[in-house]
């Protein structure tokens, strides 16, 4: 199996697009730590389904934009792994309103959690994989981090915030045979995007090229080509995963 | 002792001849270290020797004699 003796911590896979990268990514043959913040019965949920198909895998609980929380969960997986190949960072939470309407405190709520967490992650991530001469951080973007979107000013600018940050380190590790690389998914079904209203998903719908929705395992069987030694040579990418939204 | 410590930890990570590391060598000019090379060494050193080194502190680190100073006067060793 391709990823046969990898270790890989997804964050925020406790459910939706996390969730199907933790499965995947184990079907593959990594051992997967599953992070999660709040959810734990789900997240044990996910191991429980990675360990019925003969994998292994463990539930590690953090808060991703807590410095302390991000070095005791990298320390559990370094304790249980021994070892950390392949960093997903895709926790991600929304708190949508209008500009004007928007609370201060939504703003540095999502900004935490979907920029800072993965500076956080990706910091705790490098110190191993530097001295290891390799690597493979894998970002989760959005759509609406290139294209925009009204009512997410502050998920828009933490998901092109992220693209901005993963291009600056995979400058910074290319040295180190570390592929810094981010997806980017258009609307994918998950609880995330179940929230909307159905009128915004008619309309989401026409601007899909594809004229469908995006599944989990769209994005995942990318971020598994990414964890891959397939992918060696490619670093500093976005790659659209959202039915041709973004030409 | 410090010295020999010191010298393999820099043999270590920057892949040099032990031959090549004296007091005077400079990690940049000499011993063809870059910036994130400088960063490993100091993490490296701090993990032997079991000390925070400040960022800058570590800025006015140059040479090889610069950390065994440096060493010599923080180290709770």
């Amino acid at each position: 199996m391709e990823l046969e003796g990898r270790t890989a911590l997804v964050t925020g896979a406790s459910r939706g697009i996390g969730r199907a990268i933790a499965v995947y990514l184990a079907e593959l043959g990594a051992q997967v730590a599953v992070n999660y913040s709040s959810s734990e019965q789900r997240a044990i949920e996910v191991v429980e389904a990675i360990k019925e198909k003969g994998g292994r895998a463990i539930a590690v609980k953090a808060d991703v934009s807590n410095l302390q929380e991000v070095e005791a969960m990298f320390e559990k997986v370094l304790n249980e792994f021994g070892d950390l190949h392949i960093l997903v960072n895709n926790a991600g939470i929304t708190r949508d309103a209008l500009l004007i309407r928007m609370k201060q405190e939504d703003w540095d709520a999502v900004l935490d959690t979907n920029l800072k967490g993965v500076y956080n992650c990706s910091k705790a991530a490098a110190k191993i994989m530097i001295k290891k001469r390799r690597g493979k951080i894998i970002n989760i973007s959005s759509v609406v981090g290139v294209a925009g979107n009204a009512g997410q000013s502050n998920y828009a600018a933490a998901k092109a915030g992220v693209i901005g940050f993963s291009k600056a380190i995979a400058r910074e590790l290319a040295p180190r045979n570390i592929q810094v690389n981010v997806v980017a998914p258009g609307f994918i079904e998950t609880d995330m995007t179940a929230a909307l209203p159905e009128s915004i998903r008619q309309e989401m719908l026409k601007q899909i090229p594809l004229g469908r929705y995006g599944d989990p395992m769209d994005v995942a069987y990318v971020v598994g080509f990414l964890a891959s030694d397939k992918s060696q040579y490619i670093t500093g990418q976005v790659i659209h995963v959202d039915g041709g939204m973004i030409m | 002792m410090i010295f020999e410590k010191v010298r393999d930890i820099i043999v270590e990570q920057l892949g040099v001849d032990a031959e090549e590391v004296t007091l005077d060598s400079k990690f940049i000019d000499d011993l063809g270290a870059d910036s994130l090379d400088i960063v490993e060494l100091i993490m490296a050193l701090e993990e032997e020797f079991d000390m925070e080194i400040p960022d800058e502190d570590a800025e006015k680190i140059s040479t090889v004699g610069d950390v065994v100073e440096y060493i010599k006067a923080h180290s709770k060793e």
